[in-house]
């Protein structure tokens, strides 16, 4: 009879998944009421989908510690969604509900991998989450916020130098900073923000030439440095969201080639200089020849893809813990085992709808700082996604980076959850600005003051 | 402007996945290394393997009690194509492992089955070996070492495959250590056919044939004087029992596999073209062969002194070669110079005979033009008409072949004895690799064996014409 269940489960979650991914698209055309109902059903279907997963593994471990688990989630989830929409009312239903699915997706996946690692995240989870609910309240208050470039290029760089000099190294790559025993940051992740500000407030100040090579400098500094602490998963980021960025605001497309060229020449220069470089490339480019060694964890995640097929194996019939480091740079390749094909390519399709919504956010603000900050932290993410699943699947040599918000990793899931919130928090600018343009344009002054009082 | 270059990065994410699932999966599943394989097997019952007509050559037998046994009805015959399905598998055993591995039985049944806890039924495989021709390949090796490999030119189709010694794969977990241990010498596993690297002799003289064509227009003119042994400096080729063929055109040379002329054509063949010829035969290069094998060498590298050159365009030197590999090369000579890609997978069908999939003959790439082809066809020819392949004269289908030779150690005695040779008739639809190791000449011992499978498939195309 179980054996019925879990099979039968991995088509229901196949559905759910997919009818969530199409509401995540279609709701956005519907207006008013409609759209509110329709953010609904989907939440709905994330619970459906939740306890689906939950109740298969329980069948499965038989172990009842989850069923606590299982409670302690859907509070956690159920309390994030009637917080937020009640302290803040605009706030932007799609991107709480991805953030809840990936969450969500994220802790099944971990649970089956291991379960003691998925509390570790949950609890992680939980106080980041207590953080992030004051971020847009903070982004609202503190309007200087624009105005201390210095300060994160200062801080950021800082850390990173930190990490070069004095970070654990893991893989040959050096990320974390042990602070005790069994307690490890990784300061890039967090750069990663800090360095979105820096960018956009330097660039929304001026993109005069002269002020622009200066950015593109203190920029530059930040890439190098995580090259040479072997963080190229990371350093690409940085670079692309800083071209991106810097085009979009100066809207000089010589800068964006020029870069892009520039890149170019790096990569090759990183290809022949660095040992570890064409390792990940050989790997990539024909890991079944050098399948014991170096190729050996991205040919285990194509058998992981592979095995799974369309439908997946069914949560605890596959061996995802054979792909080393699934938790962390491979976490989509045991969701395409188990899950199945059409499961991954939702959380692709998902992960696609939240970077589409944060890139439409940013374009509505029109306070430059914003605007160029929302879009920084959204190409983050967009790219990130894009190097780890690309990574996983073999379309591009991989960089051992996180999936926001499924991957394990406490520094990675906080300083995701704080990238959701910030951008969020802009969301909610944006209505502020739009009531300020209205109400200047109708409204008489007296009023106008009585009408903000009233709304704080 | 980002918001369509991430779009469009995410779409390639999605389609490269799309293309993973659908098209790269079923190889990399099928990769041995993928111990996920395993997991498969506690839910389908593995499927059967079969011979082109439908004869069962392997299947799992359960107990009552639900202990499953692989059996093979055929035994050593067809021991190393079909392979073994348990101790990390090999031939089709191992090629269609994920086919038999899935069931595409009808999914109401399948339902049931699972809701039953019952394991499922995988598919079977039906292979391209013919029943005849591999049991009269067989037979006619009988105790000696070698290997047969037959194929159909025009779709490449493998026929028969066999490798001596030989081994039952029914005994497999019973004689696995043995048949692995150091004091076994026999390498009763190794498939011959694929693995086994040899010197070619004078089977490679069609390989020195078609480089000395392409680089003399008037190489058939040249006439050759043999007075059974050839002196260069201080070494000295000779013919095969010191017979002196006296003065003679090149298509009598390669006839009576003169070694003095041959000897005479690689002192003036230019290396590197010569090389060149070997490249596009896949010498060192990769075969398009579906199990494991090895690659061929051709070790003449321009400046070689006058000694080598003599030996590698007789075929012997450091040039080595699998049987499957001249089988290629005779049958690209068949099929007007395209060589088709060797496969032994026909079609997937599910248990209760429902098609699945099939293959396709896939085209591989011409070796040769069709001209070149046809003055080789005729060059072997002569070889069966008036050579040293003559006691095939009387076949009822006409052939052309070339016997080989080809001294192995210091003790010139002792030669392995090859033939390759193919059906010329409309339908070139036969050709044929025997090796004989360390048995003498080709012309005594290869060709009464290639002999026994022209008349196999000889009267196999009767019987189908007669029905």
């Amino acid at each position: 009879m179980t054996n019925l269940i879990v099979e039968l489960s991995k088509y229901g979650l196949a559905i759910l998944a997919a009818l969530y991914t199409l509401m995540s698209f279609f709701i956005l055309k519907q207006k008013g009421a409609g759209q509110e109902k329709g953010f609904g059903l989907q939440r709905v279907i994330l619970f459906f989908l939740h306890f689906l997963a939950y109740a298969v593994m329980y069948l499965q471990a038989e172990n009842d510690k989850l069923l606590v688990f299982y409670v302690a989630q859907v509070l956690l989830v159920s309390l994030v969604q009637i917080l937020f929409q009640a302290v803040y009312p605009g706030t932007n239903r799609l991107v709480l509900n991805n953030m809840c699915f990936l969450l969500s997706v994220g802790f099944i996946v971990l649970t089956r991998l291991s379960y003691d690692g998925a509390v570790k995240q949950f609890q992680i989870a939980l106080a980041s989450l207590l953080v992030c609910f004051f971020v847009p309240f903070l982004i609202r208050k503190l309007g200087f916020l624009s105005r201390i470039s210095w300060l994160y290029g200062g801080v950021g760089l800082f850390l990173l130098v930190m990490v070069m000099l004095f970070g654990k190294n893991s893989n040959g790559a050096k990320l974390a900073l042990s602070l005790g025993n069994n307690f490890a940051l990784q300061p890039s992740e967090f750069v990663k923000i800090l360095f979105a500000l820096f960018t956009a407030s330097r660039l929304a100040k001026s993109t005069a030439l002269w002020d622009v090579a200066v950015t593109s400098l203190v920029a530059g500094a930040h890439v190098v440095i995580l090259v040479l602490s072997k963080d190229l998963g990371g350093a690409l980021i940085f670079f692309v969201m800083y071209l991106i960025v810097l085009y979009v605001a100066a809207k000089r497309p010589l800068y964006l080639f020029g870069g892009l060229a520039a890149g170019c020449v790096a990569s090759f220069v990183a290809y022949q200089l660095f040992a570890h470089v064409r390792v990940r490339v050989l790997a990539w480019s024909d890991p079944f020849s050098y399948i014991d060694k170096e190729g050996y964890q991205i040919t285990q995640s194509l058998f992981a893809i592979g095995t799974g097929g369309w439908f997946g194996m069914g949560l605890f019939q596959g061996t995802p813990n054979k792909i080393p480091y699934v938790e962390q740079d491979f976490v989509f390749s045991a969701v395409a085992e188990e899950l199945g094909g059409i499961f991954a390519i939702c959380l692709i399709l998902v992960c696609l709808s939240s970077f589409l919504m944060f890139v439409n956010i940013a374009m509505q603000l029109r306070e430059p700082f914003y605007r160029l900050a929302a879009l920084g932290l959204g190409t983050l993410y967009g790219f990130q996604v894009f190097l780890t699943i690309g990574g996983g699947i073999k379309c591009i040599p991989s960089t051992g980076v996180t999936l926001p918000l499924v991957s394990y990793g406490g520094s990675s899931l906080l300083a995701s959850l704080l990238s959701f919130s910030i951008i969020q928090g802009m969301y909610l600018l944006r209505e502020d600005e739009e009531t300020k343009i209205e109400k200047e344009k109708r409204v008489p002054k007296r009023e106008k003051t009585k009408k903000i009082k009233k709304e704080s | 402007m980002v918001t369509y270059l991430f779009t469009g990065l995410f779409t390639l994410l999605i389609g490269y996945l799309v293309y993973f699932e659908g098209v790269l999966r079923v190889d990399v599943i099928n990769n041995p290394y993928n111990s996920r394989q395993e997991t498969f097997a506690e839910h389908v019952i593995r499927g059967k393997i079969l011979a082109s007509d439908g004869t069962v050559l392997a299947e799992t037998l359960v107990a009552p009690d639900g202990t499953e046994t692989r059996s093979y009805p055929y035994g050593a015959i067809f021991a190393h194509v079909v392979g073994y399905g348990s101790h990390g598998r090999s031939g089709v055993e191992a090629l269609g492992n994920f086919n038999l591995l899935t069931s595409n039985a009808f999914l109401p049944e399948r339902i049931t089955r699972e809701l039953k806890e019952e394991k499922n039924v995988g598919d079977n495989l039906v292979t391209t070996l013919d029943m005849d021709l591999q049991r009269a390949a067989f037979a006619a090796l009988g105790d000696q070492r070698g290997a047969v490999v037959a194929l159909e030119p025009s779709t490449g189709k493998i026929l028969c495959m066999v490798s001596k010694p030989d081994f039952d794969p029914n005994e497999i977990a019973s004689q696995w250590e043995h048949w692995n241990s150091l004091e076994s010498q026999d390498s009763v596993l190794y498939n011959r056919a694929t693995q086994g690297l040899y010197a070619p002799g004078s089977v490679f003289k069609v390989v020195t044939l078609l480089a000395y064509l392409r680089e003399n227009p008037e190489a058939e003119e040249t006439t050759f004087s043999c007075s059974g042994s050839l002196t260069q400096g201080e070494y000295t080729i000779s013919c095969y029992g010191k017979k002196a063929h006296g003065t003679q055109s090149l298509q009598k040379a390669f006839a009576n596999s003169c070694n003095t002329a041959f000897s005479q054509i690689g002192l003036e063949l230019d290396l590197t073209a010569f090389s060149r010829t070997c490249d596009g035969l896949l010498f060192g290069k990769e075969l398009p062969v579906p199990i494991p094998y090895s690659i061929s060498s051709f070790a003449l590298k321009p400046g070689a002194g006058d000694h080598e050159r003599m030996m590698t365009a007789m075929g012997q030197g450091q040039t080595m070669v699998s049987p499957m590999h001249m089988a290629l090369i005779t049958s690209s000579i068949a099929n007007h110079g395209v060589l088709m890609e060797p496969y032994l997978i026909d079609r997937v069908e599910n248990y209760t005979g429902e098609l699945v999939r099939t293959w396709k003959p896939r085209v591989y790439g011409a070796l040769m033009t069709d001209m070149e082809s046809q003055k080789l066809t005729e060059y072997m020819e002569q070889v069966v008409e008036e050579g040293t392949a003559k006691s095939l004269k009387n076949l009822p289908i006409s052939v052309a072949g070339k016997t080989g030779s080809a001294e192995y150690s210091s003790d010139k005695s002792k030669s392995h004895a090859w033939f390759i040779g193919f059906t010329t008739e409309e339908e070139r639809d036969l050709a044929v690799c025997v090796l004989v190791e360390g048995a003498g000449s080709g012309g005594e011992h290869a060709v009464p064996i290639a002999r026994v499978l022209f008349e196999a498939y000889y009267s196999g195309r009767r019987d189908s014409e007669n029905d």
